[in-house]
């Protein structure tokens, strides 16, 4: 049986993990390599690395610290942050990601996504979908969703898919960062629109969080970041419990 | 030991590159006939297209080359695909050297397949030690039905075959290099045959 999934999520600037992060045994706590390696033992099923570093020097680094994670690290990887040209996903690919997440680049000039699941195949290329709900409509947002577009979150869905994209990662702004749980209500209607993977983003605190968003809001996977980077919820433990509630996870 | 990786730009080859590397070996990427018909193991990766994977590897020659190696080669993913009679991908003729055709997922199940699903009733020395139901890494919208030289099957929605074997071909649809520690054994058997 497919698994759902489980995706920690780190943030990248200048080669550096970003946000804080809280394990004692880390040699180096900025070292996005080590971290991935920890997470790769303890049962993380994927990991997705965002760059959000804005200097001249952003493609080469990024480059450099994928061969690092590709060379350490023996699960899938998707790299994503200012993605938004052929070139840019070449050098990604090349250098050892699995898949790379384009955002704000697919909303701006939609036929990127045909043009890179044409010259790389559907399966590598993951559109990530910030949105928020205003007056009871999911729009979707730019620039790490600070900056609202026209553009309806399930319209833009299926546009995606039709496009040719692998996969959604669809983040909640309403749920990011609250600890409250995902938006298993959108994320529910999404699956049922869609027929390909969806991972969910935004609002993860406890196990039942995770639980919730795979039996209600019938995500594929599940990504988070500071409940795993500061201990709150220790992979294993997550997989047990959800396995222990029915949910096929990988062991 | 000679380990090369058939390079014919398709796709992720770092990381079978690297997860040979993390076993001890050093493996070459080539697209040269010599180097690869002097190798002591092959791997034919590949992720994208099939059409177009097949174009590029027409393009070399390498086509007319890989069904008459004689050491053992490892197809990965597409590159197990393109190793079969006839992928519905982009209506392309493989290569036949598996007796078999690929076609894509029609249930109601997501397209593609992601993710890590369980491979059982394996056969072959490629999964010495390994336990039956193993997880390993998959990503696919296209499959092989069920036939005499599956070496394991997966079910999604149907059973399928999900690694093949004839003579000294081997194919896998996961993906080995991606599979945690249960793939790099998978891989470390496939370099000790």
């Amino acid at each position: 049986m497919l698994t759902k999934r489980i995706i920690p999520c780190l943030d990248i600037k200048d080669g550096r993990t970003v946000k804080g992060v809280n394990f004692v045994d880390l040699r180096d706590a900025g070292d996005p390599v080590e971290l991935a390696e920890i997470y790769a033992n303890e049962g993380a099923d994927e990991l997705v690395f965002l760059d959000i570093t804005a200097t001249e020097q952003r493609r080469k680094t990024l480059a450099e610290l994928v061969m690092h994670v590709a060379e350490k690290v023996n699960i899938p990887f998707t790299v994503g942050g200012g993605i938004s040209s052929i070139e840019d996903v070449e050098i990604l690919l090349n250098s050892g990601a699995d898949k790379v997440s384009i955002n704000s680049s697919a909303v701006k000039n939609p036929q990127l996504i045909n043009e890179l699941a044409a010259k790389f195949g559907s399966q590598c290329i993951v559109v990530a979908i910030d949105a928020k709900k205003i007056k009871g409509e999911w729009i979707v947002h730019l620039v790490g969703g600070k900056v609202p577009t026209e553009i309806k979150l399930f319209d833009w869905a299926k546009e995606v898919e039709e496009r040719g994209a692998g996969e959604i990662l669809f983040t909640s702004m309403n749920h990011d960062g609250t600890k409250n749980g995902f938006a298993n209500e959108a994320l529910a209607h999404l699956s049922s629109l869609i027929n390909i993977p969806i991972i969910a983003s935004g609002g993860a605190g406890n196990i039942q969080h995770f639980s919730d968003t795979f039996i209600i809001g019938k995500a594929d996977a599940a990504l988070a970041a500071s409940v795993f980077h500061f201990k709150e919820i220790e992979i294993k433990t997550l997989k047990n419990e959800l396995s222990k509630n029915g949910i096929a996870v990988r062991l | 030991m000679k380990v090369v990786i058939i390079n014919y730009g398709a796709g992720n080859i770092q990381s079978i590159k690297f997860a040979i590397k993390r076993l001890g070996f050093d493996a070459i990427l080539s697209d040269n006939v010599d180097e690869i018909k002097n190798a002591d193991k092959v791997i034919f990766p590949g992720v994208g297209e099939a059409s177009s994977a097949m174009k590029k590897l027409k393009s070399t020659g390498l086509d007319t080359l890989i069904p008459t190696l004689e050491q053992p080669v490892l197809g990965i993913c597409l590159g197990m695909q393109l190793m079969c009679n006839y992928c519905e991908e982009g209506d392309t003729k493989g290569l036949g050297i598996f007796d078999c055709d690929v076609v894509k997922f029609n249930n109601n199940l997501k397209v593609p397949q992601i993710g890590w699903n369980q491979i059982e009733n394996l056969k072959s020395r490629l999964f010495q030690g390994i336990k039956e139901k193993e997880h390993m890494y998959l990503v696919h919208s296209f499959y092989v039905p069920l036939n005499n030289e599956a070496i394991a099957t997966t079910n999604y929605g149907i059973t399928y075959v999900s690694a093949l074997k004839r003579n000294n071909f081997y194919g896998t649809q996961f993906h080995p290099e991606k599979s945690s520690q249960a793939g790099a054994h998978i891989l470390k058997n496939f370099l000790e045959l």
